[in-house]
């Protein structure tokens, strides 16, 4: 199938950046989104040309480097899949596809599609952990965690930190992470010491990155590929109402 | 904008149901108006419950209004550089119309105010005679001052469609069941309050309510 893109080039941090239009010929429709930039970037190098620099790792939708923002929906036009899973054949030959960068002020562009994500990290750093004595692995049963709330904590922990989730929300609101973090370690038994503390440091840092503030749009789990609910935010809500009561 | 709001939610029924009272004839009508000047005397002065509760409101709305703009600024400034191609967002119709049907409905208020309020822009203007105020306003040939209300209600519908559901998300809602409870609260809610509101111009200017 013969498509054009028109891609987000950006040459360092400082450049103002453009989208530049490519046309790329007799792509096989099963070919990986990733697989059709690569294509066009092996013909933009033998043309002496720069090619376009884009985060990526285990394109198995599993890593959370792949970032791109496709006709305007990050990871693309199919539901709860990474950009690296999503195949050509969900678009038409002679299509027009627009590919950008995630957009907002805490995760400034690096290059072309790549952007700094340490924002992320820096929310992770002020909670995203439990305290635990290190030495040989406790014994499994030591702490028992009932079905249901290993199963919803796991659901929680499916997250990839791709940062979708800001890309997508128009306050470019990071409030969806930081839910997927908080339930996944407020669930359990070995995540309470730090429960009060973790909601309160993980906003903190939210806020001090630049994110934007949630107003409950919903954007965020449309785009999600791993389908982190929206409902997880009112528990960090629930977790951060009790967190200010006490202290 | 969860607290401030459910004050100002609570006010608009209170309000709505005031209104109703439009259907028991002038006398009621009036009645009902004048009492509202006088709830708590002889212990308050009169008029002074309506000013507590009128303070408290603008209080509630001052509240709402500067957290809505510290919201949006901080959205701005999240986003310095905009998407090239960005598609309607997927969420909510009421969702995302938000802010500029907040804005809507504070002009509205304003002029809500001036006309049935203090009478200025009223017909008639007789703040003894608040009965004859609303049967001046929305006179048959003012449709448009109805149409007016109307198009200001329904951006109160849709405000709170999305506010009551985002409210209680805000207060800790959490599980998918209730999520689904709150999102038909706040569409019922909505359909109900406007329902009440629009039956009062609506009487008037098809000529129910004389």
């Amino acid at each position: 199938m013969d498509i054009q893109v028109r891609v987000w080039r950006q040459s360092g941090p400082t450049d103002k950046g453009r989208m530049v239009a490519y046309d790329v010929k007799d792509i096989s429709p099963d070919a990986s989104f990733l697989e059709m930039i690569d294509v066009l970037n092996e013909k933009l190098i033998l043309d002496g040309d720069d090619p376009i620099a884009f985060d990526h790792d285990c394109r198995e939708g599993i890593c959370g480097a792949c970032s791109m923002v496709i006709n305007g929906v990050a990871h693309g036009p199919e539901k709860a899949t990474t950009t690296c899973q999503l195949h050509m054949r969900k678009f038409k030959d002679g299509d027009v596809i627009d590919v950008e960068p995630w957009r907002a002020a805490a995760f400034p562009v690096i290059k072309d599609l790549i952007v700094d994500r340490s924002a992320f990290d820096e929310i992770i750093q002020a909670g995203g952990y439990i305290t635990a004595p290190t030495g040989t692995a406790p014994e499994a049963h030591a702490a028992p965690v009932p079905k249901k709330d290993a199963d919803a904590a796991f659901e929680a922990a499916t997250c990839i930190g791709c940062g979708a989730c800001v890309a997508a929300c128009p306050n470019g609101s990071s409030m969806l992470f930081t839910a997927a973090k908080i339930t996944h370690l407020g669930l359990m038994p070995q995540g309470q010491p730090e429960r009060e503390s973790r909601v309160l440091d993980m906003l903190q840092a939210q806020d001090d990155a630049g994110f934007g503030g949630c107003t409950n749009m919903g954007e965020c789990a449309q785009v999600c590929p791993k389908g982190i609910p929206l409902s997880l935010i009112g528990r960090l809500n629930s977790d951060y109402r009790k967190a200010l009561s006490k202290r | 904008m969860a607290a401030s709001g459910i004050v100002l939610v609570g006010f608009l029924y209170a309000h709505a149901a005031g209104n109703l009272k439009i259907f028991l004839g002038n006398e009621d009508f009036d009645h009902y108006a004048h009492w509202l000047r006088t709830i708590g005397t002889p212990l308050l002065p009169d008029v002074w419950f309506l000013w507590i509760m009128r303070v408290g409101l603008l209080v509630a709305i001052v509240a709402h209004i500067w957290s809505a703009t510290v919201l949006t600024v901080r959205a701005k400034r999240a986003r310095p550089v905009k998407y090239a191609h960005r598609p309607k967002v997927q969420g909510s119709y009421a969702a995302r119309t938000m802010r500029w049907g907040g804005v809507i409905v504070l002009l509205f208020i304003i002029y809500h105010l001036l006309d049935l309020t203090t009478g200025h822009l009223n017909p008639v203007g007789d703040s003894t005679r608040p009965h004859a105020n609303v049967i001046a306003d929305f006179a048959a040939d003012r449709w448009y001052v109805t149409l007016f209300y109307t198009v200001s209600i329904l951006a109160v519908g849709f405000h709170l469609r999305h506010g009551i559901f985002s409210a209680a998300r805000t207060l800790g809602q959490q599980t998918d069941r209730g999520e689904k409870r709150a999102k038909v609260i706040a569409l019922v809610m909505a359909v109900v309050l406007v329902a009440m509101y629009l039956s009062v111009p609506f009487a008037v200017t098809t000529g129910l309510v004389k």
